[in-house]
């Protein structure tokens, strides 16, 4: 009954949002003042029902009601209460269910916190939400229904694939759909804004922060699914350039240009029709990623092929929305005429090459993504695409970004003398230059990579901290503190994002350059050294989880006498989903994480050992964590308070501060 | 019972093996060093997206002592990766060549660069300061200001 009534409110929730997509836009472009303001109930009444069907969905999972064909395939009577709820959306239709869910938030958001935008472009951002939010629940009622009924339930389920019933996947889509989703908020926007004809200000002001929050969910998501595949597909690698990690780190690089060319229109009023291209792009890379990851085309051509249904489907909505989007775009982008002038060398300049930087790795990325696919349909010419590559091709981007970025960020508006910039961060780059030379006299033989990026990170933290102290006057070092302090929180959280992505950089570089690996038999009692380490394995066992059957190793981690950690890396079996996983062991601290993992035990005796020392590994997650922060601060500046509090006084009329 | 269910999960599952097993290590240091270099570029052809180096599967195994047998027998790099393509085709390639149609993929940053940063620098250069116009509400408010 539960479960009906779910599916019913998801039919329901489908035909507001055609009529959220028809009133407000015809309200909007007649000037009925009633028309327009149905957007908001509307997007509202969506927006409940989809939790409602989101409610109903979960309770299905939670009492493992085996007669709905997803619980089954998906759950598990034994598994804990946590992946009983996270196997809602560890799977196609739920996920989509998740997805629309967001997507009806931030459509309610518009509604709810939208009262200071003009009538007409907000009925008009809530119209195109809704017909965003349409396209996919006609896409789940058709194609992939959450709520379909098995003919004979079975006793128990096939459990949720046991990679996915783990902390950190549990959480990991959901952020990772924040932010996707999110970026649906600046896609409308820019859509509403082209049918009007005009972007001003009071449009940045809006996108900003919404694309701010999007960047900032999405951010941390790309990070907990990093983390995972760090430790647990056990051999430690945090990035692997899989075509469905390309599909969320595509967006997140173009919502990156695109909140800083938003920036630019906020505050200068110009790159106006750059900023809704980005905007139309960030969020067709977000249809892209849920094409790639949803029609499993990238996987294989076979797979597509043989149930093209959902794929169609899905490649038809994208075309549609970012299609149409951009031939409006062409139709229109004329119509948003520039206020402010820049000269070449100056901040708007410097956030351009920061958006060229950014756009051209995306597109790096996309390109070597789907040439498999491109190769093989025009040149028969089966090939693979892979880390080596995206290595190659997508870093000196990245390096060219970070080195541009500490003196474009010092440039002033309009007019700036790149000299006058680039020396007051003299300090960094001696301090760079300095480390980096430091770290490469140190190391022996290795790569240039570490200095490399020692260098770039240490220039674009002290950039950073020496951006934040050029805006504090020029008297005594105290009232420089001070003056510091009370900065706006714009530029500290600029500041904090920046320091973030030299944190991991440095990461990236340490633990690509500096790691060690020791692979080994070890027996039962055995001692052996790695790193400056005593490693003892005491005991293997075999122990009992609550759907799963592990076999765990101890291993005793020693510094000379200095007893340092016991770890416990493990082999599961899940017997239900019938699949192995490993599960490594991690000593984690700030200079260095040991990473331990279990393999067979061999035919002579013992066991199969592989054990890394990974240095500054936990720092990866630290930059991110900071970049995250800096967006955060940022997000909670006085100037988008102050715009919130405005929604209560009529809408203001924005005069542009020349 | 539980024991016994225990004992048959485990009998009917074989457990994951780990990437590199220590069997396959050789002996010199600088022929294993070599050896890691060219399975992490190695594709295993039946995975997703996995090199040979991090892969489980029996044929990534069989791929990477392959590789080590091939350098043993005095092969070098680009030999074993040749003998290696030979046997399953471009696809066990996790680095395109940059040959024939693949020079697209290769070019396409770059271009794309040059490309994004001329007209970069065209659309700044042409808003020189003073080709601005005012919009008609300016022009009014302009003559406004200038009549008071």
């Amino acid at each position: 009954m539960i479960v009906e009534l779910g599916h019913y409110a998801l039919i329901l929730a489908f035909a507001l949002s055609l009529l959220q997509t028809v009133v407000p836009l015809v309200g909007a472009q007649k000037g009925w003042a009633d028309w327009m303001a149905a957007g908001n109930p509307l997007a509202t009444a969506q927006f409940v029902l989809i939790a409602l069907s989101f409610a109903a969905l979960t309770y299905a999972f939670v009492t493992s009601d085996f007669s709905v064909v997803l619980v089954v395939d998906n759950s598990h009577t034994l598994k804990p209460l946590l992946y009983k709820i996270s196997g809602v959306w560890g799977n196609h239709e739920g996920s989509l269910l998740l997805w629309v869910l967001i997507l009806a938030l931030f459509g309610a958001c518009a509604a709810w916190f939208g009262g200071n935008l003009p009538a007409t472009l907000q009925a008009r951002v809530l119209a195109v939400q809704g017909s965003i939010g349409a396209a996919f629940m006609a896409f789940m009622i058709f194609t992939s229904n959450p709520f379909l009924r098995a003919a004979f339930p079975p006793f128990d389920g096939a459990d949720l694939n046991p990679l996915l019933q783990d902390p950190g996947l549990a959480f990991h889509p959901p952020f990772l759909y924040l932010g996707y989703v999110g970026l649906s908020m600046a896609f409308s926007f820019a859509v509403a804004a082209l049918i009007e004809g005009k972007v001003d200000a009071a449009w940045g002001r809006w996108v900003r922060p919404w694309t701010l929050a999007a960047w900032i969910f999405l951010t941390i998501g790309i990070a907990l699914g990093s983390w995972w595949a760090y430790y647990e597909l056990g051999w430690g690698g945090f990035w692997f350039w899989d075509p469905v990690e390309n599909a969320s780190f595509m967006p997140w690089l173009f919502a990156t240009a695109l909140l800083h060319s938003a920036i630019v229109v906020e505050k200068r009023e110009t790159l106006k029709a750059w900023t809704i291209l980005l905007a139309i792009l960030g969020f067709g890379f977000s249809l892209m990623g849920t094409f790639i990851v949803r029609s499993g085309l990238i996987t294989s051509v076979h797979a597509f092929a043989s149930d093209p249904e959902r794929g169609v489907f899905i490649l038809m909505i994208f075309a549609v929305f970012v299609g149409g989007a951009l031939t409006l775009f062409a139709l229109r982008s004329a119509a948003l005429e520039a206020k402010g002038v820049f000269a070449l060398v100056s901040r708007e300049s410097a956030l351009v090459l920061n958006n060229v930087l950014l756009a051209v790795a995306s597109f790096v990325v996309f390109v070597g993504t789907m040439w498999p696919l491109v190769s093989e349909m025009l040149f028969d010419r089966v090939l693979s695409v892979g880390a080596p590559f995206f290595n190659a091709a997508f870093t000196p981007f990245m390096i060219a970004l970070a080195i541009v970025l500490p003196v474009g960020a010092v440039l002033p508006w309009k007019r700036g003398k790149l000299g006058r910039a680039a020396r007051s961060m003299t300090g960094a780059a001696v301090l760079a230059v300095a480390l980096g030379g430091l770290v490469f006299a140190m190391q022996t033989g290795g790569s240039a990579l570490a200095p490399i990026g020692v260098a770039l990170s240490v220039w674009l933290i002290v950039g950073a901290a020496l951006d934040l102290y050029g805006r504090s006057g020029r008297k005594g070092f105290g009232d420089r503190m001070r003056r510091m302090v009370s900065l706006p929180r714009a530029e500290w959280g600029k500041a904090f994002a920046h320091a973030g992505l030299g944190v991991t950089i440095f990461a990236v570089s340490a633990v690509l350059g500096w790691a060690t690996e020791d692979i080994r038999v070890a027996r039962i009692g055995e001692s052996f050294e790695h790193g400056g380490y005593t490693m003892t394995l005491s005991d293997v066992t075999r122990e009992q989880g609550p759907n799963y059957i592990t076999t765990m190793g101890t291993i005793e981690v020693r510094d000379g006498e200095r007893f340092v950690a016991t770890l416990h890396p493990e082999k599961r079996v899940y017997p239900a989903a019938g699949m192995p996983t490993t599960e490594a062991a991690i000593d984690y601290s700030l200079t260095r994480d040991l990473y331990v993992a279990l393999g067979d035990p061999q035919e002579g005796g013992g066991w199969a050992l592989r054990t890394y020392v990974k240095p500054f590994a936990t720092w990866l997650w630290l930059g991110a964590a900071l970049m995250a922060f800096g967006g955060l601060i940022s997000l909670s500046d006085r100037r988008y308070r102050v715009a919130a509090g405005a929604r209560k006084a009529p809408a203001a009329v924005a005069t542009p501060a020349e | 019972m539980r024991k016994l269910f225990l004992t048959l999960a485990l009998m009917l599952l074989a457990l994951p093996a780990l990437a590199v097993q220590p069997d396959e290590v050789l002996a010199d240091p600088a022929l294993e060093a070599r050896a890691r270099e060219i399975t992490a570029e190695l594709r295993c052809v039946v995975c997703r997206n996995e090199s040979v180096d991090d892969s489980n599967a029996d044929i990534a195994r069989d791929i990477r002592l392959m590789v080590r047998e091939r350098l043993v027998a005095g092969d070098s790099n680009e030999e074993a990766i040749q003998f290696m393509v030979d046997r399953f085709g471009e696809f066990v390639l996790l680095n395109p060549r940059a040959t024939g149609t693949n020079l697209i993929l290769w070019i396409t940053g770059p271009v794309l660069l040059v490309l994004g940063l001329g007209i970069a620098v065209l659309a700044i250069r042409r808003r020189k300061p003073g080709t601005e116009t005012l919009n008609e509400a300016e022009e009014a408010r302009l003559r406004q200001l200038l009549e008071e």
